[in-house]
C-alpha cells in the first residue's frame, strides 16, 4: 500500500521535478553555452545570438518561468521496484503535468491526430510517454521535456547508405551523425546535443538515443572506442560553421553522446536524437517516503 | 552592428530598405500564425485582421488568462520551414510585409517575397523569456477554440524585439548561403575516415 501521505510527497516531488526541468537550463548545458559565447568572434551574429540565449536562460531560472515557449513533450523514465509505488509515481507524474499545464507553466502540447483538437491538459493517447524499468535500488525518476523543433529533425539511418558512403561500421555511423547535423542546420536550435544509438532496432534505437541525452556533457563514455568517436564527431560537426541558430559561427554542437545496442545480424541502424540548446532534463532519487532524496 | 528601429505595420519603402544581414529592433502590432492558421488561410479562411504590411510571427506562446487580460509567459519563435507549403500563397494573397520566425524558409517563399516586397526576420529560438519581455500587450486572440491555445492567432503589441533580416525582397537568403557553405565543409569531412580500434 502507498499511504496518502506518501502520495502527497510523491506529488510534490514530481511537481518540483517537472517545474525545474521546464524552467532551469541544467548547469552543465549553461556552462557549455557560456564557453561557446566566449569563443565566438567578438561582435559577431553568433556571439549576439548566444548573448540573447544566455540572458533568456538566466531570467527563466530566476523568475521560474519556462525556458522555451515550447515546453516540449514529456519523456520520463521511472526506475523502481515493481510494486505499488511505481504506479503511484506514474500517477504523480501525470498529475504534476495536469497541474502545471493548468497554471500555465507547461504549454498545451497535446493534439489528437484524428480530431485535430488540443486536449488542453497535455494528456492524450500514449501521452505523456512514461517508461518504467524494474530496478532494485531506491526509486529514480528521469524527466525530459523535448521541444518539437528538435524532435522533427531527429532521424534514423539504416546502413549501408550509398549517398553518404556509410558502411556498417563506426565510420559509417560518423557519416550519419554529420549528415544529421548538416541537415538540421539551424532548425533544431543549434548549438545542439546529439544523443545517438548505434545498433538496436527501429524502436530501441530511438529510445536509447534519447536516453543518451540524460548524460552530463562532461561525463566519459565507458567505451574507449565510443568516447573517441564522440570526440571526433563533436570536433568535426563544429567545423561545419552552422553556428548558433544556423546563422554561422563556431558553436554548432555542445556535445555528442553515443550508446551501443545489440542488433539483429541483418540490421545496422544509427539513430540520432537531436536536442536543442534548451535541453531540459533532470533526474531525482526518491527516499522511502517519496520525497526527493537527491538530484542526480 | 548598427541596429535600425522599425515599426509594424511596415510600409513598402521600409521593406525595400531592408537587406539580408540588417539587425533591427521591431515594434508595433504583429500577429502570430502557426501550422493550423496557415492551413486555414490557404484553404479559403479569412484573416481576423487586415494582414497588409503586417508582421506574421511563427510562434505558439504560453499564455495565462487573468481578469480581462492575457499574460504572455513565454513566446519564442517556432521553426518556420514547416509553413513552406503555405507561405508563398499567403504572401501573395494577404501582402504581409514580413514573416518572422526561426531557421529561415525555402525557395518558394523567397520568390514570393521578391515578387510582393516582403522580408524574413529571424529571432533567436528558445529565447522565450527574452522575447516575451518585448511583448507589451495582447490586443486580441483569434481562433482559440478551433486551433487550441498555442496555435491560435495572437495579436501582440511589441517593443524593440531584436531580429535579423535573413531573407530580403531582392532574392537574397542568408540561410541558403549558410547551407551552401556548410555543405562544402561537410563534403570535405566525408573524405575523412574514422578507424575503429580492434
Amino acid at each position: 500500500m502507498v499511504s496518502p501521505m506518501h502520495r502527497v510527497a510523491l506529488q510534490k516531488s514530481m511537481l518540483d521535478l517537472v517545474h525545474r526541468t521546464c524552467t532551469e537550463l541544467p548547469e552543465d548545458v549553461f556552462r557549455a553555452i557560456e564557453t561557446a559565447y566566449q569563443h565566438e568572434e567578438h561582435g559577431s551574429v553568433a556571439q549576439q545570438t548566444l548573448f540573447i540565449i544566455r540572458q533568456s536562460a538566466q531570467s527563466s531560472a530566476q523568475e521560474r518561468l519556462p525556458l522555451c515557449q515550447d515546453t516540449g513533450a514529456v519523456f520520463a523514465i521511472i526506475k523502481a521496484k515493481p510494486n505499488k509505488e511505481l504506479f503511484a509515481i506514474n500517477e504523480a507524474i501525470k498529475e504534476a503535468i495536469r497541474s502545471l499545464t493548468r497554471e500555465g507553466t507547461l504549454r498545451q502540447n497535446c493534439v489528437d491526430p484524428l480530431t485535430e483538437r488540443n486536449t488542453g491538459n497535455n494528456i492524450g493517447d500514449h501521452a505523456p510517454m512514461i517508461h518504467t524499468h524494474p530496478w532494485d535500488g531506491p526509486a529514480q525518476v528521469f524527466m525530459m521535456l523535448k521541444g518539437g523543433g528538435s524532435e522533427n529533425i531527429s532521424t534514423q539511418y539504416s546502413l549501408p547508405n550509398e549517398g553518404l558512403c556509410a558502411g556498417r561500421d563506426l565510420d559509417g555511423a560518423r557519416r550519419c551523425m554529420l549528415d544529421a547535423v548538416f541537415q538540421a542546420q539551424g532548425k533544431g536550435c543549434a548549438p545542439g546535443i546529439l544523443g545517438v544509438c548505434i545498433g538496436g532496432d527501429r524502436t530501441s534505437g530511438y529510445i536509447q538515443a534519447k536516453e543518451q541525452l540524460f548524460r552530463k556533457l562532461n561525463d566519459k563514455n565507458p567505451s574507449a572506442q565510443l568516447a573517441r568517436l564522440e570526440d571526433v564527431v563533436y570536433a568535426e560537426a563544429n567545423m561545419l560553421g552552422i553556428g548558433p541558430m544556423g546563422l554561422g559561427g563556431k558553436a554548432t554542437l555542445l556535445g555528442v553522446k553515443i550508446s551501443p545496442a545489440a542488433r539483429h545480424p541483418a540490421c545496422y541502424y544509427v539513430t540520432v536524437s537531436y536536442s536543442c540548446w534548451a535541453t531540459r532534463r533532470y533526474a531525482v532519487e526518491l527516499d522511502e517516503n517519496g520525497r526527493i532524496a537527491r538530484w542526480l | 552592428m548598427a541596429v535600425r528601429r522599425i515599426s509594424s505595420p511596415l510600409t513598402n519603402d521600409v521593406v525595400k530598405g531592408l537587406k539580408t544581414g540588417d539587425a533591427i529592433l521591431l515594434s508595433g502590432t504583429i500577429i502570430t500564425a502557426r501550422d493550423q492558421a496557415h492551413k486555414y488561410l490557404c484553404s479559403g479562411g479569412n484573416p481576423p485582421v487586415d494582414l497588409t504590411g503586417m508582421v506574421i510571427y511563427h510562434c505558439g506562446p504560453v499564455a495565462i488568462e487573468g481578469e480581462d487580460i492575457w499574460k504572455i509567459i513565454a513566446a519564442g519563435p517556432t521553426t518556420s520551414i514547416r509553413e513552406e507549403p503555405y507561405e508563398a500563397e499567403i504572401i501573395r494573397r494577404f501582402r504581409p510585409a514580413a514573416i518572422m520566425g526561426k531557421g529561415g524558409m525555402g525557395k518558394q517563399t523567397l520568390k514570393a517575397m521578391e515578387e510582393c516586397g516582403c522580408v524574413y526576420l529571424h529571432v533567436t529560438g528558445g529565447a522565450a523569456q527574452y522575447l516575451a519581455k518585448c511583448i507589451k500587450e495582447v490586443k486580441g486572440v483569434f481562433m482559440q477554440d478551433e486551433f487550441g491555445q498555442p496555435e491560435a492567432m495572437w495579436l501582440f503589441r511589441i517593443e524593440d524585439m531584436p531580429a535579423l533580416v535573413t531573407m530580403d525582397s531582392y532574392g537574397s537568403s542568408f540561410h541558403a548561403e549558410r547551407e551552401l557553405a556548410s555543405f562544402q565543409k561537410f563534403k570535405t569531412l566525408l573524405n575523412r575516415k574514422f578507424e575503429s580500434m580492434k
